[in-house]
């Protein structure tokens, strides 16, 4: 198990790291670089200005050399300013990682807490009403665009009824109430898309566990149809959910591109595009690497989750 | 065709799902209607691109029936051009990423060893990604700076090939993984053995003895990642990253719907719901076809 653990934990740095150099490298080819930005903002630069700034910042030397000096600066804590917010990259990225964070884990907590049920409910009955139902509200969940039910929600209780505000973010010092109406349609957005897919995977798991050998004895020794859908079998289908369930953990911290974009949340998923968007060369990257970094540790959290619930699940070639 | 054969068998179960039998016609009807746009174009007598700024947003009509967008387009028109960029790049790049996931699974799972390590390592280490903010960047690239001549890179269709790269380079992993396993037990049988005993090659034995078996699979995957590809394509032309105007594609339709959503609420409605009822079109119809192909998988 430790062996497993080390690994994996090993496997992820080398990822980390390659990803490091392949994300600098890609930023380097977006359009236009930051000397572009100095002589559009100062129509007095000549061309050797410009030759001289390129020298001055290392911008002339091959792609691996600044690859590496910057992983050297980056390394002792200088991750550089960002452009389009005039201060630091860590201070930019610590209020977006926690808007994201509050974002996030509200949609999962209430993804989690509705899909679940739904899941299990749909499994005891199969081929019911209520199956049929929650397959169908499934099925929508993983179809629709995020972007588009975020505009149909703007539309609705902006726009028509007018209850919600479209975007944006409670101002400094507003009331808890206040704050919580802005987070309504984005969580809902976010929400939704989750709980198609969980609560598919909750079904297909819990159908799994009803066909076994136990459920069968606990139904002969009469228990009731309910007590061993949710007292029996609940507990051990709920193993491979929870793996999924970690896996999306990364998530909750690299924010919902998408659906902060379209509400102006300040959160992470808005900032890297912002930053991509808007040429901010140090902040979008350590923007991404942050992100990356943190979903290959969900990932890491999934499989010692699986391995932690399920004792059947020996790592690590030892006998099963 | 024989009552008892595999194949008749899979028809008659997929018969029996209603959902994508209705899938298949609503997709069908969908292909048909944009395959005849030029004829709707004739019909109303204007084309897909004409600006026309002295009826900006007007509602539906009869001679537009749906309405024209902020620049007096006719969005009916719009759609239905629309809807061949969107379906012709969700089949093209669903279909380009498979092959490449099936050359990959097949060669991991036929040559295991280290080949197998390697390219599983890479598989893993693509999924746990963070893929839309890297495909955002991968979409903002600056094509000419990879030394990429200049008729390319302002050629019109160029935003076209660049989304079915990054879908393909992307979206291959689920297939190479499916594929690998197969192969895996596959290649075990006594028919693999007879044809590397006649002295086959691996390539023959890989591509004619092993990837026969496989197709039913990856069909099925193929289909079921058609609706991930149409909305990505659509998420990525939302932000105006994907396919570009005037060129209509049912994501940057909405891109201007967005700012116009006071106005024009209903130019925001159409193309949405045509991207949603097409991929739950698709994801019904991977779901039918892997009960028909594969009983056991559910029940």
């Amino acid at each position: 198990m430790r062996q497993f653990l080390l690994n994996r934990a090993l496997q992820s740095l080398v990822v980390i790291i390659i990803m490091s150099f392949v994300i600098y490298s890609l930023i380097g080819l977006m359009p236009g670089d930051p000397i572009d930005l100095m002589i559009s903002a100062n129509p007095n630069m000549t061309a050797s200005d410009a030759a001289a700034l390129r020298e001055l910042y290392g911008l002339d030397l091959p792609i691996y050399e600044r690859y590496w000096n910057w992983l050297g600066a980056a390394l002792s804590g200088d991750l550089g300013y960002s452009r389009l917010f005039g201060q630091p990259v860590l201070a930019v990225l610590l209020p977006a990682l926690k808007n994201s964070l509050i974002l996030m884990g509200t949609a999962f907590l209430l993804a989690v807490c509705i899909a679940i049920p739904l899941g299990t409910l749909a499994a005891s009955k199969p081929r019911s009403a209520v199956d049929y139902g929650v397959n169908l509200f499934a099925f929508a969940g993983i179809s629709i665009p995020s972007f588009w039910l975020a505009l149909m929600l703007i539309i609705v209780f902006s726009v028509f009824l007018g209850w919600l505000p479209a975007g944006g973010i409670a101002s400094n010092g507003a009331g808890l109430l206040e704050y919580v109406k802005y987070m309504v349609l984005p969580v809902a957005t976010i929400a939704t898309l989750s709980i198609g897919s969980y609560s598919r995977y909750t079904r297909s798991s819990m159908l799994e566990v009803l066909r076994q050998d136990y459920v069968r004895t606990a139904r002969a020794k009469g228990a009731s149809n309910s007590r061993v859908v949710w007292k029996h079998a609940l507990r051990n289908a709920m193993i491979p959910v929870v793996t999924i369930l970690a896996l999306d953990f990364g998530y909750l911290f690299s924010g919902a591109l998408v659906t902060e974009t379209i509400f102006s949340w300040p959160g992470m998923g808005k900032l890297i595009f912002d930053s991509v968007m808007g040429n901010d060369f140090n902040l979008a990257l350590v923007a991404l690497l942050f992100a990356t970094a943190l979903t290959l540790i969900g990932n890491l959290l999934a499989d010692i989750c699986y391995a932690l619930l399920d004792p059947r699940i020996v790592i690590g070639g030892g006998k099963a | 065709m024989n009552k008892n054969s595999p194949l008749f068998l899979a028809f008659r179960r997929f018969r029996r799902h209603k959902l994508a039998i209705f899938s298949v016609c609503v997709l069908l009807s969908m292909v048909l209607a944009v395959v005849f746009a030029p004829l709707f174009e004739a019909w109303l007598g204007v084309g897909a691109n004409d600006v026309d700024l002295y009826s900006r947003m007007v509602g539906p009509s009869l001679s537009h029936p749906l309405g024209t967008d902020e620049l007096g387009r006719d969005v009916l028109l719009r759609l239905l051009y629309g809807g061949r960029i969107s379906l012709f790049t969700g089949l093209t790049a669903a279909c380009f990423a498979a092959t490449i996931g099936t050359v990959i699974g097949l060669l991991a799972g036929y040559f295991g060893g280290r080949l197998d390590a390697v390219l599983m390592r890479l598989t893993d280490s693509i999924i746990a990604l963070p893929l839309l903010p890297l495909l955002i960047v991968l979409a903002a690239i600056d094509l000419s700076k990879l030394g990429l001549p200049q008729a390319i890179v302002e050629s019109e269709n160029v935003s076209f090939y660049r989304i079915v790269l990054i879908v393909a380079i992307t979206g291959w992993t689920a297939v190479a993984r499916l594929v690998r396993g197969a192969t895996l037990s596959i290649k075990e049988r006594e028919f693999i053995m007879a044809a590397q005993g006649v002295g086959a090659g691996h390539l023959h034995v890989m591509f004619s003895h092993i990837l026969p078996n496989l197709l039913s699979p990856i069909i099925v995957a193929v289909t079921l990642s058609i609706g991930g590809v149409i909305l990505l394509e659509s998420v990525l032309s939302f932000f105006g990253l994907g396919i570009q105007p005037p060129m209509a594609s049912w994501g940057n339709m909405l891109t201007n719907a967005q700012q116009l959503i006071w106005e024009a609420p209903m130019l925001a409605v159409y193309p949405g719901l045509l991207i949603f009822i097409t991929v739950i079109s698709f994801n019904f119809l991977g779901d039918g076809l892997q009960d028909a192909f594969d009983p056991k998988a559910e029940y």
